[in-house]
């Protein structure tokens, strides 16, 4: 039998991380013209897009509320997303996923505003490298911000978990793996929980540490978030830029030249 | 006038608080990823969003259905709208439906009533059953139409103005253009520009600018360049068609 090798070593993880560190995130916003809204996340080595419906037609009927909108939401793992193929369709984890997902999203949707139809959110996990789900939930935040949906603010999701008796910010595979407890959380930047799981053991004060950590975990993702939002904006100025410099240069000279004709009437008229 | 996220804190003060904000603890914060703006209190205009339809609001529409009480128009919105078969101005019989709107066909509309669970009826602009027939219509996101309407239709203006072309704009966010096809085209395309660059500054001068480049190639002529090849040849379909 293999021997358990340490999963940290001279206050180092093994991917050379900090305790507190999270993994490389990139977020960009757009990509699915026929989506409402889109956000396409690298986390570690998670790739994961998301995708929002809506608001739109309830198809069955029988599912339409008449006060509000209902969201719906499925989160997906691809076949290729993991080492061993994954068979196709929802398991019981991706229903449980699907199910925590919409339940982080939800209360901060004005869900009111729309009454009888639908708001479909898709999570699509390309790629799996622990974290999935709150990497989902961060995305799924975004894009439906892109589609215009209104929020009482944005949602953003990390995990902390314990391995080697440490506890520690964003566990990676093999940390996932082989430790002793993981707990995603997703919050609101006013600091409300709307997702908060365990899987493992941890004790009352280990339990209050690990959520601080959360807290300050959560807290970057939402300087992520609000980054690739202002970003967003800056790429579509960029792009009218790019089209139009040829145009604006000619303008001015256009008007100065108008009044360097006035300035010669009027000093004709002087002299 | 700045890009603000969902959750942004917009003022403190309570009474300013407009379309796309909400209020809690007695602030104001923006429900929208849109731009702020402070004219009349504070409102925010989101980049993207779904037409959700208001009483009053003028809007083409297109025919997708034909029940036995009226025809289910398409608004380009989460809602289906009603035109209830005693809007129309003649007497008709039910069957007789398809002869005058056949699925397919648009219409000038306005906004009747909205039921609080959103059932959405509609009445014709003008009372006129006239279907928009020829030209071209183009979709842009209904939250552009003010900026292709401009201030005080300035924008519009100059471009019917300029281009010799009939702009019907619904407030969905649905545009009919009528005039001499060579011209319907690149109003098609200025009007697409426009939704793509509505957030820019200085967008009326390029607009103009634009239709001057379209203008001053036809007169000049000058080299074999594709661009006044391309515009002698729709001229050439423009005389066979007169």
């Amino acid at each position: 039998m293999e021997e358990h090798t340490s999963l940290i070593v001279d206050g180092k993880r093994i991917d050379g991380r900090d305790m507190n560190e999270l993994r490389d995130v990139k977020m960009n916003m757009g990509m699915l013209h026929r989506a409402d809204g889109s956000c396409y996340i690298e986390w570690g080595g998670n790739k994961i897009m998301a995708a929002v419906y809506g608001p739109r037609e309830v198809h069955p009927r029988h599912l339409q509320e008449s006060s509000r909108a209902i969201m719906r939401c499925r989160y997906n793992m691809a076949s290729f997303s993991v080492e061993e193929r994954r068979r196709p369709g929802p398991d019981r984890r991706s229903v449980e996923v699907s199910k925590v997902s919409r339940e982080a999203l939800e209360p901060v949707v004005f869900l009111a505003n729309y009454p009888r139809s639908v708001v479909d959110v898709f999570i699509e996990v390309l790629q799996a490298d622990a974290g999935s789900r709150t990497a989902g939930i961060n995305a799924a935040s975004l894009a439906l911000a892109d589609a215009g949906i209104p929020m009482r603010s944005l949602v953003s999701a990390c995990a902390v978990g314990k391995v080697d008796g440490v506890l520690v910010l964003d566990l990676v595979k093999e940390e996932d793996n082989n430790g002793e407890a993981d707990m995603p959380v997703a919050m609101t930047p006013r600091g409300e929980v709307t997702l908060l799981q365990m899987d493992g053991d941890l004790t009352e004060a280990e339990f209050e540490t690990a959520f601080e950590m959360a807290v300050q975990g959560c807290t970057q993702l939402y300087e992520l978030q609000c980054d690739a939002l202002k970003r967003r904006y800056a790429q579509v100025d960029a792009d009218a830029n790019v089209q139009e410099p040829p145009e604006q240069e000619e303008a001015p000279e256009d008007s100065f030249e108008a009044d360097v004709e006035q300035f010669r009437e009027e000093s004709e008229d002087v002299e | 006038m700045r890009v603000v996220i969902p959750g942004e804190k917009l003022s403190e003060d309570v009474r300013q608080a407009g379309e796309g904000t909400y209020v809690a603890d007695g602030k104001v914060y923006s429900q929208l990823y849109g731009m702020v703006h402070d004219a009349k209190g504070i409102r925010v205009i989101p980049f993207k969003g779904k037409y959700i339809p208001f009483e009053g609001d003028v809007l083409i529409g297109v025919i997708t259905e034909i029940m036995s009480f009226g025809w289910i128009v398409d608004i380009a919105s989460p809602y289906d709208s009603l035109l209830h078969i005693a809007e129309y101005p003649k007497r008709i019989d039910a069957s007789d439906m398809s002869h005058y709107l056949s699925v397919g066909d648009c219409i000038a509309v306005v906004v009747k009533e909205v039921s609080p669970s959103m059932n959405v009826s509609l009445e014709l602009k003008d009372g006129s059953a006239r279907t928009l027939k020829g030209g071209r219509l183009v979709k842009i996101s209904h939250t552009k139409v003010p900026r292709l309407i401009g201030r005080k239709g300035s924008m519009i203006t100059m471009l019917q103005e300029e281009s010799g072309c009939d702009l019907h704009v619904g407030q969905n966010g649905r545009v009919w253009i009528t005039g001499p096809s060579r011209w319907v085209s690149i109003v098609a395309d200025i009007v697409l520009m426009i939704e793509k660059q509505a957030h820019t500054t200085g967008l009326t001068d390029r607009v103009f600018e634009k239709i001057m480049e379209h203008k001053g190639g036809n007169a000049e002529r000058k080299g074999g360049n594709a661009a006044s090849e391309e515009s002698s040849e729709t001229q050439f379909l423009d005389e066979l068609l007169k």
